[in-house]
């Protein structure tokens, strides 16, 4: 009986998180229209979550782009295949490699780093000081965070994907012997615009995501260090599970159009 | 007959089987300067957060000024309160002017930049901070001169009802002694209520005129400073006299 018994708070304890996680998220959307506005907490998070996050984001798709090409080229070649490096890389890129690893690399980078700060605000009674200054934490913390990651990562995610098919062009051209011009005229003859768009929200998706964990695990922290460690850890493993999962949806979702 | 600023009336706050205060009463007069005492993990704290909302009671009423505390409008409420943290409270991004203006850079009370910036400057000379800590971010100052910015930032908004969490703890006898002088000056500069959290006895002396004894989520003895050391309360009096033997148990 303990199994089935403990079976069942675990699911329990999930189904409780997954519903606090979502009504989490829908304030969050629901203060997004409603004023005050945090403007430059919006640019600031901007920037962190964008700019901040480029070399990080160039650095794993070019690596990313690279070995695609020569796994592609590698495997390609037990059946005369070589020659479909340049589709299979971009598709490859530009359909699940560039959003999953970019969105993963948020979740590394900026879900960590929310909510670590956020969880520090609150063991140290700064969200606290927030709500004695007339400052609502969600309108002041979490939805500049979440607004700016969901514009912001579908960016990254472009720049992201044309980084790793460079990275795919550079090894094809280098050391494998492809022609370069027809490298790109393969590329941008092979893609088709559901490619783009379901790659961009892919990374909106993933931004909201990523931004969300790490807002709702560092609000929901518990005491001194201990706790915002383990609000840092559930935020990053929460984000990760959850772009995964919202990856496998959306692929299927638009590849069964 | 003295008007009441403050009134909490039979507050019942439980957090699972951990049953923090239990029909705590509490009257403060407007203008006057209140001192909660109590060991530690009395509930002093969370009898404070319930006032400010920030924690919700069970059960039970709160008032501020006669008008039920929650209810109405949440920032005209709250533009009334001045609050210093335990830690100060901080917030480490921004530089400390933005901080002691945080108020008067946003929301209702929203003035001009550079208008809100020399408010901070003069609430610093204030608290007996140079200007020139006014660019300083929170983490480059010393234990001390955070609870001055705090207290700086509690008080820019030049509110009714002024807030001490706490506030000489971890702070050395001297600097304790400066910050408790500074709380007294600007409550009565002010004309503000006041509400302090302490287990501190020096602060209590020097900042309180009325005091109140909270143990076992009751209030067990309330009144004057000055009456303090011959209440003839047996919790009040092994508090003061920092005894193990009482009727507070030294091991809770």
């Amino acid at each position: 009986m303990k199994p089935i018994a403990l079976l069942g708070r675990t699911v329990l304890g999930m189904l409780a998180a997954i519903g606090r996680i979502a009504l989490f998220a829908g304030r969050a959307i629901g203060h997004l229209v409603r004023p005050p506005f945090y403007g430059r907490e919006f640019l600031s998070a901007l920037l962190n979550i964008g700019w901040l996050s480029l070399p990080v984001v160039g650095l794993t798709a070019v690596f990313t782009g690279g070995a695609l090409a020569l796994q592609i080229y590698a495997g390609g070649s037990r059946f005369n295949a070589e020659a479909v490096v340049p589709q299979i890389v971009a598709v490859g890129m530009v359909r699940e490699l560039g959003p999953v690893l970019v969105g993963l690399m948020i979740a590394a980078r900026v879900t960590s780093s929310i909510a670590a700060e956020i969880a520090t605000m609150k063991v140290t009674e700064q969200i606290d000081a927030l709500v004695t200054l007339s400052t609502h934490p969600m309108k002041y913390l979490t939805v500049p965070r979440v607004l700016a990651a969901t514009l912001v990562v579908p960016l990254l995610v472009g720049v992201g994907d044309i980084i790793g098919i460079f990275g795919g062009y550079a090894v094809a051209t280098g050391t494998l012997g492809f022609n370069p011009a027809a490298y790109i005229r393969n590329t941008v003859n092979f893609l088709e615009p559901l490619d783009v768009i379901s790659s961009l929200t892919k990374g909106a998706v993933f931004g909201f995501a990523a931004a969300t964990m790490g807002c709702f695990h560092g609000m929901n922290s518990g005491r001194g260090a201990m706790g915002v460690g383990r609000a840092t850890k559930s935020a990053v493993e929460g984000a990760a599970v959850l772009i995964l999962a919202a990856n496998f949806v959306l692929t299927g979702v638009f590849f069964s159009l | 007959m003295t008007q009441s600023m403050i009134r909490m009336e039979n507050i019942h706050k439980s957090f699972g089987t951990n049953h923090v205060l239990r029909g705590l009463d509490l009257e403060i007069a407007r203008g006057s300067s209140m001192v909660i005492i109590g060991g530690s993990g009395t509930g002093k704290s969370i009898a404070l957060k319930c006032i400010l909302g920030l924690v919700q009671q069970d059960s039970g009423t709160i008032t501020v000024d006669g008008k039920d505390a929650s209810s109405g409008d949440r920032d005209a409420f709250l533009a009334r309160f001045g609050m210093l943290f335990q830690g100060a409270a901080l917030f480490d991004s921004l530089p400390v002017w933005q901080n002691v203006a945080f108020r008067l850079l946003r929301g209702s009370l929203k003035r001009p930049k550079e208008e809100a910036r020399q408010i901070a400057i003069d609430k610093l000379r204030r608290v007996g901070l140079r200007a020139d800590v006014a660019d300083r971010f929170p983490a480059e100052l010393s234990g001390g001169m955070q609870k001055r910015v705090g207290l700086a930032r509690a008080i820019a908004a030049e509110p009714e009802i002024i807030f001490f969490d706490e506030p000489t703890t971890g702070l050395d006898p001297i600097m304790s002694g400066v910050i408790n002088d500074l709380i007294r000056e600007i409550v009565v500069e002010m004309g503000a209520t006041a509400m302090t959290i302490t287990h501190d006895m020096t602060s209590v002396r020097a900042i309180a005129d009325n005091i109140s004894m909270l143990h076992d989520g009751v209030i067990q003895w309330t009144g004057p400073v000055a009456d303090m050391d011959h209440s003839g309360n047996a919790y009040l009096d092994q508090f003061i006299q920092g005894r193990a033997e009482g009727p507070i148990e030294a091991v809770r």
